[in-house]
């Protein structure tokens, strides 16, 4: 790679925090980085997100990718301006009966094993760390590394970073195709470059076709400011059902303390619609089930209220390496409802295969060769 | 959620929301108008309207007691669905309502310009300082300082008169040159001419200064007279003084309420809904008046709200017959979007720290250099707080020149069990 003849060395097309990770990454490499985004920065599905950085254990690979992220993210915390809203809450996974309980109990030993700190909490300890939830759960697991992150704040500071470190940002700027010698735009110009990166989150399949991304809109819904009414992202145990269940439409409890005291609250899932609209039915779900676990928020003022597309893949992880039938494109895109969290791992992965350097975890779960091998 | 359905839908019970009810109200359908406040009447007629003077007033609020008008009150409209059904919030829970026809008359909403102070307690709104004192602020000997834009700093200060405070002086941004051209202009509108002589007659002994506005705002600190009191810098064609006071009442000529015509999809053209002959907006079934059209004031609220209720109602050529006195009293807003468009200097008032957006505390420093107003609001939330970007949003507009942001529901908070 890294050719003389090109105008830059590696192209990222996307300014999501999947895109502006990787600049950050390959900025730092000595690489002359272009980052191109056809809208501005972080107005993608970042912008929808929630700025949970939590480590999540649906299959060994997501936890090993979540799990080294969370830690990157910790390292990265002292350097996050104020505005990044950095805040190492911790997660309580909340369980609504015995049987959840017993998955508590499973959740803690996977923990135990990936040296990630765990508690069980029970009825009453839940109550006493949550005293705004239903009296009737039966108790949850606090697992204390997880954080949340006000993403969009946290998505400028990596590309103003990479732009420090030399990277040139160019927002407003489609990118109609890619090729292993660089990006064409609408115009027909071209772009030259060592390496092209696609981070185009939920758009990533229309340049590059072998990636199978489907969006999977979510919603979620702020308050006004209630200050310490929560005071953990509480999740309920059941979410990943939700998460990786392939049903067409889904609902899971889900809550998160802003700084500022506002709650967010969400969340759903669907397939088949990409029309960006609320849509009114899945939103009552979404709030019945949040009233279920927490009622109080029943009389809470909802202050907005928005949508977002997660770029989902059929295996649920991402497409993180080289793209299959190309020499120098390379793929950092479907991290479905986890790209926040998983921003920071993804990079340096990417960033490791192009140097031609070993990771700290294994690369070939999300090699985007895995579902053409596997199918 | 409770369910209804009714004929024509007004949303709105000020001037326009009203005319349009009255006139519709004799077609046979049902109508059904609904409005936020606990009373009927909008920004003039509301707190009048248990003691009512004025008979435009009474003329309509007989239509509505007449029972051809279902009144709803207390009731904010926050959302749209697809079928002309909107749901509003009241105090009972929500209800949804769906129409066939639907008039939107939502008035509009003072425009405020951020100056180094103007956050500062005792610093209000023209409109919101005079609310205040209908809501039972005394302000019995207190010094007013009255600054900003437009006719509605004269009716303030007439009113802040009658009810006991010294206006100290009207400061008038637009130019005396202007003002002079307008008023010659009032001789084509009998009844304003009437008006504008009654008020100024009344507004006798309080300087009225064209080509003055306020540049900041100090204090409050106490004074030798042991009151708490503003130090108000305004400055006059290169000239500055400084004047002390207990209260500013500030704002900036009227900007439309466009959140609900925006929400539904109607096409908007600077800055007002664009509507037809007979108020229809660019989406089928859906009428607009008032202020929601350009600020022209009460006698274009009715007339348009008239021609309105009859066109939705299916009384198209009574409607017709109406076309050309609205004509002229739109033009009558024309005039006034002239002699009160904002002077440039006024960009120049804001310092790096001043705020912008009062709900989210975000500095001017902090917006200044996003392109868009969609990207400062995703880095600082400016905007996104419970107002919504009501204050914030048209004075980001004129500073920086942006967009206004998208629209989407709820467009009032609004309790999770309503959503
Ligand atoms: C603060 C203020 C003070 C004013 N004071 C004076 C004055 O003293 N003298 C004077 O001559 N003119 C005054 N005006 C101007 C006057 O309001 C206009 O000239 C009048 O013609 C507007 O009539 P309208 O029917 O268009 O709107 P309005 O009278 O504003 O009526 C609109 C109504 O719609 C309601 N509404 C808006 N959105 C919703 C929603 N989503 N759901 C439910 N209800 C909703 C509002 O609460 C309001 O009651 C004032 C205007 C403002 C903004
Ligand atoms: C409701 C919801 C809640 C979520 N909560 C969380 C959470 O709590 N924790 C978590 O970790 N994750 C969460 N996520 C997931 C997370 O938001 C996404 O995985 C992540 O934002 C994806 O980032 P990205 O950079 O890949 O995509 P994006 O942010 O979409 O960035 C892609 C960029 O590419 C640009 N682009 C697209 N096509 C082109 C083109 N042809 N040319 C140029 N530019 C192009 C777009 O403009 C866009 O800016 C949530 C998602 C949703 C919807």
């Amino acid at each position: 790679m890294a050719s003389n003849k090109k105008t830059f060395d590696a192209a990222i097309v996307g300014a999501g925090i999947v895109g502006a990770a990787c600049a950050v990454a390959l900025a730092r490499e000595g690489l002359k980085v272009l980052i191109l985004d056809s809208s501005s920065a972080a107005s993608g599905t970042t912008a929808a997100g929630m700025g949970h950085i939590v480590a999540m254990d649906d299959s060994p690979a997501q936890l090993a990718l979540t799990h080294y992220s969370q830690k990157l993210w910790r390292r990265l915390a002292p350097e996050l301006p104020a505005s990044c809203e950095y805040e190492n809450c911790g997660t309580i996974w909340v369980a609504a009966n015995a049987d959840e309980m017993s998955e508590v109990h499973r959740k803690k030993a996977v923990y135990d094993e990936n040296g990630i700190t765990a508690h069980v909490l029970d009825a009453q300890a839940l109550l006493d760390a949550e005293p705004n939830l239903a009296k009737h759960l039966s108790g949850g697991l606090l697992v204390d590394s997880d954080a949340v992150v006000y993403q969009l704040a946290a998505t400028r500071y990596l590309l103003l970073k990479a732009v420090k470190q030399g990277a040139e940002y160019r927002q407003f700027n489609s990118v109609a195709s890619l090729s292993d010698d660089g990006v064409g735009l609408p115009s027909g110009e071209r772009i030259s470059a060592g390496t092209t990166i696609n981070a185009a989150g939920a758009h990533a399949g229309d340049l590059s076709p072998s990636l199978e991304i489907r969006p999977r809109k979510g919603h979620l819904v702020i308050t006004d400011r209630y200050p310490g009414f929560v005071r953990h992202q509480l999740v309920e145990l059941g979410y990943l059902k939700s998460a990786h269940g392939s049903d067409a439409s889904s609902v899971a409890f889900n809550v998160q303390p802003r700084k500022t005291g506002q709650i967010l609250l969400g969340s759903s899932r669907q397939f088949n619609s990409n029309d960006d609209a609320v849509d009114n039915a899945i939103l009552n779900r979404m709030a019945a089930r949040g009233f279920e676990y927490m009622p109080a928020l029943k009389e809470m003022s909802a202050v907005r209220v928005w949508t977002g597309f997660r770029p989902a893949t059929p295996d649920n992880l991402p497409y993180i390496g080289k793209v299959t039938g190309f020499k120098n494109i390379y793929a950092a895109a479907g991290h479905e409802g986890l790209g926040i969290t998983m921003s920071l791992g993804t990079a340096e992965l990417l960033a490791d295969e192009i140097m031609g350097r070993e990771s700290p975890i294994p690369r070939q779960p999300y090699s985007p060769g895995r579902s053409a091998a596997s199918s | 959620m409770n369910k209804t359905s009714t004929d024509i839908l007004i949303v709105g019970a000020g001037p326009a929301g009203l005319a349009a009810a009255a006139a519709a109200a004799n077609s046979g359908g049902t109508v059904t108008l609904i409005d936020e406040n606990p009373r009927a009447g909008g920004q003039i007629w509301r707190a009048e309207l248990g003691k009512i003077r004025s008979p435009a007033a009474s003329k309509f609020l007989r239509a509505l007691t007449q029972g051809r008008v279902d009144l709803i009150n207390s009731a904010t409209v926050f959302a749209f669905s697809g079928d002309n059904t909107l749901t509003a919030q009241t105090p009972g829970g929500s209800i949804s309502i769906s129409c066939g026809k639907m008039i939107l008359a939502a008035g509009a909403r003072e425009r405020f310009l951020p100056f180094p102070g103007w956050t500062l307690p005792g610093v209000f709104g023209a409109g919101g300082l005079q609310a205040l004192v209908k809501g039972g602020l005394s302000i019995e000997n207190k010094r007013i300082v009255v600054a900003g834009s437009g006719p509605l700093l004269l009716a303030v200060a007439d009113y802040l008169k009658t009810h006991g405070a010294t206006v100290l002086v009207i400061a008038e941004q637009a130019s005396a040159a202007k003002i002079r051209r307008f008023a010659r202009g009032l001789w084509r509108q009998p009844e304003k001419m009437v008006q504008a002589a009654a008020l100024r007659a009344r507004l006798i002994g309080i300087p009225y200064k064209p080509d003055t506005w306020i540049t900041r705002c100090r204090g409050p600190r106490v004074s030798k007279r042991l009151a708490r009191e503003l130090e108000v810098t305004i400055k006059s064609r290169g000239s500055s003084r400084v004047i002390e006071c207990d209260y500013v009442a500030c704002g900036f000529h009227l900007v439309p309420n466009l959140e609900l015509p925006m929400l539904l999809g109607c096409q908007i053209r600077d800055g007002s809904v664009s509507v037809g002959d007979h108020q229809q907006t660019s989406v089928r079934d859906v009428y607009c008046a008032g202020e929601l059209t350009g600020i022209a004031g009460i006698e274009s609220s009715l007339i348009e709200g008239e021609i309105a209720g009859l066109a939705a109602s299916g009384q198209t050529e009574k409607a017709k017959t109406l076309i050309k006195k609205r004509d002229a009293a739109t033009g009558f807003g024309r005039a006034l979007d002239h002699t009160f468009a904002l002077r440039p200097e006024l960009k120049h008032l804001v310092e790096d720290d001043t705020l912008i957006c009062r709900c989210e505390d975000v500095s001017y420093a902090q917006v200044k250099d996003f392109a868009t107003f969609r990207e400062a609001k995703l880095q600082t939330r400016c905007g996104m707080g419970p107002c919504q970007g009501r204050v914030c949003g048209p004075a980001v507009e004129y500073l920086l020149g942006w967009e206004p942001a998208s629209v989407r529901p709820p467009i009032f908070p609004v309790k999770m069990k309503y959503l």
